[in-house]
């Protein structure tokens, strides 16, 4: 396939964007940014892996947050049970996956043979259920407070991972070389790892076939695919990925809860960061997140200044207010997926193309 | 078997399920006053759902938009049905019936309009365009409804709103050591009226004809030159009222709403049309009453199954019939 600037381009900025994130807690010294900066690369994983369903195959799936959750708890529970250490985290993640592979052959084989519409609101009802059920087994998942654990004490703060000659911790370029730089790089390489592998799966004969069955189920079926063991194979990836991301993402925030963990609101998320960044892309992974998260941690602010600006008149400073942000992203969204509906990396691709 | 499978046909097929389930019930529950009451709970849940899901069951049918929002006029019903309630409170505490059932047809009517209104500009404006292309339909409805779900939020807040009931509503009747809550019997009703009336409409009249001759088979019926295009609007905004009328009555019959209330019932909703089979509105009364007299005989039953008694009751339904008990698409 020839390569467009376009496509250059976008790879060019994904690029830059993992040049950041490596170097994300040297450049940006501030507690928050690298809360914005763990929480990016989890996203980008969660994200490719939903566009491996929604992008490559054509599935519409709200059950994703759904095995993110499973795999979150599963290492929750776990390092909640035994104490902190890689034990309860490595088998949290197996059980997670575990749980994940169950469900998600259940749901695809049960419900992707029938009519396809009827997936999409078979895992939003599969996944409003386990939302239900987590939020009453408040024993095991700690109900709507959730669970807070202590993490691996390679992670603590107050590890010193190197230290220089007096055996204090040893500062490079000022940032203290502790649990928490070791925390987010454990966050960043297995989300690189992950994602590398994502990336791989896409460009392989198998990424092909899912392409085929998107573009034209009846044919890819009349070549001699069977596409719903295609599809349900996919779907099961999916989750594990997904899952693993969970795993990851409870052992960096050290609490795993229905909001961090299984809302609606990050299935909402998912979907935006996928449409915006360009499904079936796998680089719109990336940027989506990357825009989305840097949208929900800095936008609040501006939209809350905008909100106080205009007191006074009628309804206007309510929607501006900063919980009222959805409110625009759904607005935006529409008005994406009718004008761009290859989201932003995938019109910057097709733009050169055209030259 | 095959016996037993014809004479299960022969006196009336699926649609003897809810009697079936009704009677399981009654010989697990053994205690027949409250047999009675949770049944009438089950039936007046029942057509509430009814109405919420017929829309989206017909939609689907008729045009092949599958409508993620649809939950979006079950919540603004509900909503503009309790402000108008809220705003008539001085004529539902009288005990006068004529002024209590005139604000109560005033929310009602208020719900129906917005929910007409409300169906034109949506299929106007966010379906129209993407005719034919699910995937987009589906995520187009989706930001919609997120739209719908900031909106009200922004107009009612977050706290929950209280809905108050015209006074003749309230209570129960009791009859023996049976206690039936009225409000229950009046959903119960309408909801039966409505549905005799959307029958008469679909298998009475020209209209009717054409809504399900176009169900059957759009591209024919629009060979022979009628617009389906332009049907299409008139069922959408019927059902988008439909739906709001819905919410309506689950306001009143909650009496406190908060707006997670659509997100909550869209699960038993698609569940409804799934387990009916789309585009048949029998199809989905069956599934309504199905899912009500369910969720209410597991709730007294084994309370702790009742959160997944909808999602058990699916699945098996769709073992046993991938396309839904009464399916009118093909």
């Amino acid at each position: 396939m020839e390569r467009t600037t376009g496509e250059i381009a976008v790879k060019l900025v994904v690029l830059g964007i993992g040049a950041l994130l490596l170097f994300a807690p040297f450049l940006f010294q501030d507690v928050r940014s690298l809360e914005v900066a763990a929480r990016i690369c989890i996203f980008v994983v969660l994200v490719a892996s939903y566009d491996l369903l929604i992008g490559y195959t054509g599935i519409v799936s709200f059950a994703h947050t759904m095995f993110f959750g499973f795999g979150a708890y599963g290492a929750a529970i776990l390092l909640k049970a035994m104490g902190p250490g890689w034990t309860p985290v490595i088998l949290g993640a197996l059980a997670g996956v575990a749980v994940s592979l169950v469900f998600a052959v259940a749901i695809g084989l049960l419900s992707l043979r029938v009519k396809a519409i009827f997936f999409a609101m078979i895992t939003l009802a599969a996944a409003s259920v386990v939302l239900v059920l987590v939020s009453q087994l408040s024993q095991l998942t700690g109900g709507e407070d959730g669970i807070t654990y202590r993490a691996p004490d390679v992670f603590k703060p107050a590890t010193k991972i190197l230290t220089d000659a007096d055996g204090k911790v040893l500062r490079i370029f000022d940032v203290r070389i502790n649990g928490k730089l070791a925390a987010y790089y454990f966050v960043f390489f297995t989300s690189l790892i992950m994602f590398l592998m994502l990336l791989r799966f896409v460009g392989s004969p198998l990424g092909t076939v899912l392409k085929a069955i998107r573009e034209n189920e009846g044919r890819a079926e009349a070549i001699g695919y069977r596409v719903v063991a295609y599809r349900t194979f996919v779907f099961c990836l999916s989750a594990v990925f997904a899952s693993l991301a969970g795993t990851v993402y409870a052992v960096w925030l050290k609490y795993t809860g229905p909001d961090t963990a299984l809302s609606f609101a990050i299935m909402i998320d998912i979907l935006l960061m996928v449409v915006i960044g360009g499904m079936g892309t796998m680089w719109g992974a990336v940027i989506g997140a990357v825009l989305m998260i840097m949208a929900q941690y800095y936008l609040r602010d501006l939209m809350g200044a905008a909100s106080e600006a205009l007191h006074g008149l009628p309804v206007l400073p309510e929607l501006l207010a900063p919980d009222r942000w959805l409110f625009w992203l759904g607005i935006i969204f529409i008005l994406l997926v009718y004008f761009f509906p290859k989201g932003i990396a995938g019109t910057a691709m097709a733009a050169g193309a055209r030259r | 078997m095959d016996a037993i499978s014809n004479t299960f046909e022969r006196l009336g097929g699926v649609n003897l399920l809810p009697i079936l389930l009704a009677a399981v019930a009654f010989v697990l529950i053994g205690a027949p006053s409250s047999w009675v009451t949770l049944t009438v709970a089950g039936l007046a849940m029942g057509m509430m759902v009814f109405l919420m899901a017929s829309g989206l069951s017909l939609v689907f049918g008729l045009m092949d938009v599958l409508n993620f929002g649809h939950s979006a006029f079950v919540s603004f019903g509900a909503f503009v049905a309790a402000t108008v309630l809220a705003g008539l409170s001085g004529w539902l505490a009288s005990d006068s019936v004529a002024l209590g059932s005139l604000a109560l047809i005033l929310a009602f009517t208020a719900a129906i309009l917005f929910g007409l209104v409300a169906g034109w500009f949506f299929e106007t404006v966010i379906i129209r365009p993407v005719y034919r292309d699910h995937l987009r339909q589906i995520l187009i409805t989706m930001g919609a409804m997120i739209v719908a779900e900031q909106t009200i939020l922004a107009f009612w807040g977050g706290t929950p709103f209280s809905v108050p009931r015209p006074s003749f509503l309230e209570g129960a009747w009791i009859i023996g050591d049976v206690s039936i809550e009225i409000y229950r019997g009046f959903a119960f009703v309408l909801g039966l009226i409505v549905f005799v009336g959307l029958y008469f409409v679909l298998n009475r009249t020209r209209i009717g004809l054409l809504v399900r001759a176009g169900v059957e088979d759009r591209e024919m019926v629009e060979a022979l030159g009628f617009r389906i295009d332009r049907l299409f609007i008139g069922v959408f905004m019927l059902g988008s009222a439909l739906a709001a009328l819905g919410g309506a009555m689950w306001a009143g019959y909650e009496t406190l709403i908060t707006p997670a209330l659509g997100a909550e019932l869209m699960i038993i909703v698609f569940i409804v049309v799934i387990i009916g089979g789309l585009g048949s509105i029998e199809g989905t009364l069956l599934g309504a009453l199905l899912v009500g007299l369910m969720s209410n005989y597991l709730g007294f039953l084994a309370p702790k199954m009742a959160l997944a008694s909808n999602m058990i009751l699916m699945v098996a339904i769709l073992l046993w019939r991938p396309n839904g008990l009464r399916p009118a698409v093909k």
